[in-house]
């Protein structure tokens, strides 16, 4: 007889095994990261590989969920004449929540996919095993660079995201909503404490390290040509964003407790 | 005298099928060992194994005598410092030049400088025939048979005591082919290391082997000196180099 509960165990198991995986590669990933031999060249190639080249697509998503942000804030301010909160609202949403979230979530399709794609083509080719026949660890010349990047350069990138998507805000409060450029400026900066800032940068630390970590667990453990390639190229895309999601709920209560 | 490279009674299972089911070979120093076998038969897991790259499941791998296996990460990483690999594919890094890929182990293992990195580089290219002009281009620019050279060159830039060979003439026509395997013979010879190639290329087998060991159904079922492959007296090992279907051997399509 066919137990019906079997395939949700089986299910639940292998996600536990992944959690695990992912856990123990993420745990070495970062030991990497502290123990020498140091490899600082590969550190500034990913650096601006992962930071510098994102700015356009961070900065673009910026400014529109900031300028959307402000109107629908605006619409629904009017229901209680509440307009006027429309500047406290936007920064607090763009340095607590949206900033990092969208970021992260960006890179996860920018840097993820790409870190994956990068190693799990350098498994397939026999490239890590030539890696590790020259008496290099791929973990500390190829991971712990690309970790490492993420991690230090998803603040410096959710720090311009922040300021882009609140002179969005600016830009369609002043322009289309009859704001007082100066006022709206002065309401901006009253509002925002430091905690919220740093709240988003914390987020955004984490966030740079699970996109890394998540897109180089799956390549490095990519296996059958191709297909393999690709399969870890999803894999590391959707397993970042859930994660991010996760984890973006379980550092807001910590803050907000 | 010690043998430089021993597998005793190696054994591996690989998605439930046993691929290795009690390898035993010894290289000696300065000894050229070619492992022939059909495809599918565990000659690259033997490699790996030996390499350090896979875990056996069973069984030791020992160099200069000290037991390897299960050495921690650390301590092995100054083990690989003997060995010299040449991948089937080449496993050249798409993203650095043909000298840095060559260099590779000079300046990322050994912190030698850039400069004299690339004059050794540059050295070893001569010494493999590949023109100096392909230094500073990608692997990908390069053909198959020039693949092959760069990837001579990175396994023979430190002066090994082991070099190991994967297949070094699958996908090559017979000239370049050939041309690679004179070249592993005289790099073997020039460095004195001891060598350790799989292939199920014959001609390549009786060109680079001192010995040849026939890998079949986990096991070696044959050794003997590569003089002697044609009067071996086994028939799986008669079948193979006669290329015939029809024998011990069944053929996998």
């Amino acid at each position: 007889m066919i137990n019906p509960f079997a395939p949700v165990g089986r299910a639940v198991l292998g996600i536990l095994r992944e959690i695990g995986r992912f856990s123990l590669f993420a745990g070495r990933s970062a030991a990497s990261v502290f123990s020498p031999p140091f490899f600082m060249g590969q550190f500034a190639r990913q650096s601006l590989q992962i930071g510098y080249f994102s700015l356009p697509v961070i900065g673009l998503t910026a400014v529109f969920i900031g300028a959307a942000l402000a109107l629908n804030i605006y619409v629904g301010g009017a229901r209680f004449n509440a307009e006027s909160f429309v500047p406290n609202i936007v920064v607090l949403g763009i340095t607590r929540e949206l900033g990092p979230v969208l970021a992260g979530l960006m890179l996860a399709g920018r840097v993820s996919a790409g870190v994956a794609a990068e190693i799990g083509t350098m498994r397939v080719t026999e490239q890590i095993d030539a890696m590790n026949t020259l008496s290099t660890d791929p973990f500390k010349f190829l991971i712990a660079p690309r970790v490492l990047a993420a991690t230090l350069t998803l603040p410096l990138l959710v720090l311009v995201a922040d300021i882009i998507g609140v002179m969005g805000g600016y830009l369609v409060a002043v322009n289309s909503l009859d704001f007082n450029g100066a006022t709206y400026l002065r309401n901006t900066l009253d509002f925002l404490e430091s905690q919220d800032v740093i709240l988003g940068l914390v987020k955004a630390a984490v966030f740079g390290f699970i996109i890394a970590a998540m897109g180089a667990y799956q390549g490095y453990n990519s296996q059958g040509g191709a297909l393999g390639v690709g399969r870890a190229t999803t894999n590391a895309v959707v397993g970042s964003i859930v994660l991010i999601l996760a984890v973006n709920y379980l550092i807001t209560a910590f803050f907000v407790e | 005298m010690t043998a430089k490279l021993q597998l005793v009674d190696i054994k591996k299972k690989l998605r439930g099928r046993q691929v290795l089911d009690g390898v035993d070979l010894d290289v000696a120093p300065g000894q050229s060992l070619v492992v022939i076998g059909g495809s599918g038969q565990g000659k690259s897991v033997t490699l790996k194994c030996a390499l350090g790259l896979m875990k056996p499941d069973a069984g030791q791998v020992l160099v200069d005598g000290a037991e390897v296996t299960r050495m921690p990460r650390e301590i092995r990483g100054r083990v690989m410092k003997k060995f010299g690999m040449l991948f089937q594919g080449g496993a050249l890094f798409d993203s650095l030049t043909v000298w840095e890929n060559i260099a590779f182990r000079l300046i990322y293992a050994d912190k030698v400088g850039r400069k004299e990195a690339r004059d050794r580089a540059l050295a070893t290219m001569r010494k493999v025939r590949l023109a100096p002009e392909f230094a500073d281009v990608r692997p990908i620019e390069l053909s198959g048979g020039m693949q092959k050279r760069a990837g001579l060159a990175r396994a023979i830039i430190a002066k090994p005591d082991i070099l190991f060979f994967d297949e070094p003439t699958t996908g090559l026509d017979p000239i370049t082919a050939d041309a690679i395997n004179d070249l592993i013979v005289e790099m073997v010879k020039e460095i004195g290391c001891a060598a350790v190639s799989i292939t199920h290329d014959m001609a390549s087998a009786r060109k680079i082997a001192d010995e040849i060991a026939m890998l079949h159904g986990g096991k070696i079922v044959w050794r003997g000196p590569a003089a002697q492959i044609d009067n071996s007296g086994n028939a799986m090992v008669d079948q193979f180099i006669a290329g015939r279907a029809d024998g011990p051997i069944q053929a996998v399509v």
